[in-house]
């Protein structure tokens, strides 16, 4: 079978989990990692969830692949940084069945809060890293990662960016790998698997020693390799970098890396000796460049030319390496407005923000539609972090104000967002007996990354029926009592504002639930 | 190295840019070339500014396209005909949808830019949606009408678009969309 299919970064990997053997698929919807486990939960004989958080995914990646199921995990790359804690110790358990963590970086944030590396991951929790540069190496490299995984028992990252996951390349289909992994949980090793420091001190050695090994190996694998051009030009890149590079090099000596940790260093350093100067092209971080650098290679030419922020593209790339400057094309003298990102017409919890604007609150913010709130016409957010951070920061500004405290802050955050990792800031706060109004904005999705379904609107990644969490009975567990919880519904404007104004004259931990569905999600269901 | 065909289709979240350009890149794939497109999603369906680059030939490498090297500029809407014309040259050909939508934070929609752009260009086919629409019957497949005035400037064989729309299209629209292709390569 040679069907070829034009399929995205996310389809690829989705379908090269499939062809892989791949059993098990969790995650947290984020963009632009959403799609690889909405399209993977779509093939036969797969077990797939929405995990509630990044953290809780990995780790039930962790359990499956230790019971010898291959495993993807995935996420955007601060969804990583929730995960970090299972994952530096993941690092000493090591994997069992393939255990391939994949992280979709946003260079650019074109839909983030920042523009973090996930590299730097690798390096510090001691796992290996392969990256694709197009859609069929992102299908193949799941293969490659699951058996990397198994061979050094460890975990594993694929690595893509945005204009991978997110751009369509030819891909040619294969059958799906019959596999059964031969070992299953050993319950009795509890010197691999009971992280105590004394067990986990000699874990760590075996964690160098894997390394080690990992990076000779690395100097092997045939996905690190060298295309000679000329010789007039000699350019090291990785991933989708890589593209550009041949699209305005394509006679320069190419060193493409597919292992990105660990790096494959002799090979590298050896072909740098070959030149007089080898230029580094790759996006955000200098990775590459100063692993290079620290192990003596001196004639490198990367960030000292190349922009340590944004996207690349072709034209910036030449014009760095070249020294020149591309024609800018047309222009005309017409100011080309912007489109800034806005609810969508009708939402129906653009309302509270008219009002929390207009009654002048402090409004900590969360991540998902709603941060848009800030912006105008709104204007009604004045900080958002994280994930969930909406309650706690809240917590903060009013401890901040002391004995001038106002009353006068709310955190806002959806529905999505407060299963995440909200209701630990609730609890929080509820048990250090801090004041303040919760505002959930209840739209029954997880509307940012495209309706996900999450723990509060009663179906999981399938659509299969499920649990829904009662706010009420969870204020009640945590001590909020009935004259504390309101819930309303977002088309009755004086409703919230009445709701605002009574819980915050209380002065007592308060949630009020703002109940209204998205449009866009009503009209998908419509249509099933 | 043989050349590469780019083409940018750019407009506005809810046009169906995505879609149009998913057309174009499979009729390119059946007609055996290699392909890639690269366009970004997450915030376009809240209105906001929507663009996606189309390259084929022997053997691509880059999925967007270079500044000032797009064969055709397809857009549907005026003023991201501006946003994006960086990436257009004087010959490239554009193949614009007279169509303005304003967001509300905009208090006035610039004017005679139609006739400021058509100036830029050597070859530029500008559609009136409405009449468009009128001879299609349909407010539903402009993009194909567009589609096909671009298919008459490309070398991709009818039969490869053809296949691509009978994939791609609606349940129950392929006459319309034939219709409407047609329609659009009798405009060149």
């Amino acid at each position: 079978m040679t069907e070829k299919q034009l399929l995205s970064g996310n389809e690829a990997i989705a379908r090269g989990a499939y062809e892989a053997g791949v059993a098990v698929g969790v995650g947290y919807p984020g963009t632009p990692s959403t799609e690889i486990l909405e399209i993977f939960t779509q093939y036969e004989d797969v077990t797939t969830e929405w995990s509630v958080n990044e953290k809780v995914a990995l780790e039930v990646g962790i359990g499956s692949a230790l019971a010898g199921k291959r495993t993807i995990i995935t996420m955007k790359h601060v969804g990583l940084n929730v995960a970090a804690d299972p994952l530096f110790t993941s690092s000493y358990i090591g994997a069992n069945a393939g255990m391939v963590i994949v992280v979709a970086d946003d260079p650019d944030l074109h839909s983030s809060q920042n523009e973090q590396d996930t590299r730097h991951y690798a390096r510090a929790a001691k796992i290996p890293m392969i990256e694709p540069a197009d859609s069929q190496e992102a299908k193949e490299y799941v293969r490659i990662a699951c058996e990397l995984s198994e061979g050094f028992d460890t975990p594993i990252f694929l690595r893509s960016v945005t204009r991978i996951s997110h751009s369509k390349t030819i891909t040619t289909l294969a059958k799906k790998l019959n596999f059964e992994h031969d070992k299953g949980f050993e319950k009795e090793n509890i010197r691999k698997h009971v992280m105590i420091p004394a067990f986990a001190r000699a874990r760590h050695f075996v964690v160098e020693d894997r390394l080690e090994a990992l990076e000779e190996f690395s100097n092997r694998i045939d996905i690190n390799r060298i295309e000679k051009g000329n010789g007039k030009t000699a350019i090291i890149s990785a991933g989708l970098c890589y593209n550009y590079v041949k699209e305005v090099f394509p006679d320069a000596d190419i060193f493409k890396i597919g292992m990105v940790f660990p790096l494959p260093i002799a090979k590298l350093k050896k072909f740098c000796e070959g030149y007089d100067k080898v230029y580094v092209v790759e996006e955000l971080e200098p990775f590459i460049e100063n692993f290079l650098k620290a192990n003596g290679v001196t004639n490198l030419i990367g960030k000292d030319i190349l922009p340590v922020t944004g996207e690349y593209s072709p034209e910036l790339i030449y014009d760095a390496i070249t020294g020149t400057k591309t024609s800018a094309g047309l222009s005309v003298d017409v100011e080309a407005f912007s489109r800034p990102p806005m609810l969508c017409p009708g939402c129906p919890h653009a309302q509270t923000f008219n009002i929390l604007n207009r009654m002048g609150l402090t409004v900590s913010g969360d991540i998902g539609c709603y941060t848009l709130g800030a912006l105008p016409p709104y204007s009604a957010m004045h900080i958002c972090v994280d994930m969930g951070a909406s309650i706690p920061v809240a917590q903060g500004l009013a401890i901040g104000q002391g004995k001038d405290f106002k009353n006068d802050i709310v955190s806002v955050i959806g529905d999505g967002t407060f299963a995440h990792s909200g209701i630990t800031g609730l609890i929080n706060a509820a048990y250090n007996k801090r004041n303040g109004l919760v505002i959930v904005l209840d739209n029954s999705t997880t509307a940012m990354t495209g309706m996900q379904p999450n723990p509060f609107n009663g179906s999981t990644i399938n659509g299969d029926e499920t649990v829904v969490l009662d706010y009420k009975k969870l204020a009640e567990a945590i001590g909020i009592g009935a004259d504390n919880f309101r819930k309303v519904t977002a088309y009755k404007e004086s409703d919230i504002e009445t709701a605002v104004t009574e819980l915050l004259a209380t002065k007592k931990l308060s949630l009020m639930i703002v109940e209204g569905p998205c449009l866009i999600y009503k009209r998908k269901k419509g249509k099933k | 190295m043989s050349k590469i065909t780019n083409i940018l289709m750019v407009g506005v979240g809810g046009q169906g840019i995505m879609t149009a350009s998913d057309l174009l890149a499979k009729a390119a794939m059946f007609d055996g070339h290699d392909v890639k497109k690269s366009e970004i999603h997450g915030m376009s369906q809240r209105g906001g500014s929507v663009f996606s680059h189309v390259r084929y030939g022997e053997k691509v490498f880059s999925p967007t396209i270079k500044k000032g090297e797009a064969d055709i500029l397809l857009s549907s809407e005026v003023i991201e005909t501006v946003r994006w014309l960086s990436y257009a040259n004087k010959d490239t050909k554009l193949i614009l949808s007279n169509a303005y939508i304003k967001p509300d934070t905009v208090k006035e929609y610039p004017e005679n830019v139609v006739e400021t752009l058509k100036k830029e260009f050597t070859t530029s086919y500008v559609l009136e949606p409405k009449e468009i629409n009128e001879k299609n019957g349909s407010m539903k497949v402009l993009n194909t009408t567009l589609l096909g005035v671009m298919s008459a400037n490309l070398d991709i064989s009818i039969e490869s678009w053809e296949k691509a729309m009978e994939q791609s299209v609606p349940k129950g629209t392929l006459e319309l969309n034939l219709k409407a292709f047609k329609l659009g390569r009798e405009l060149v």
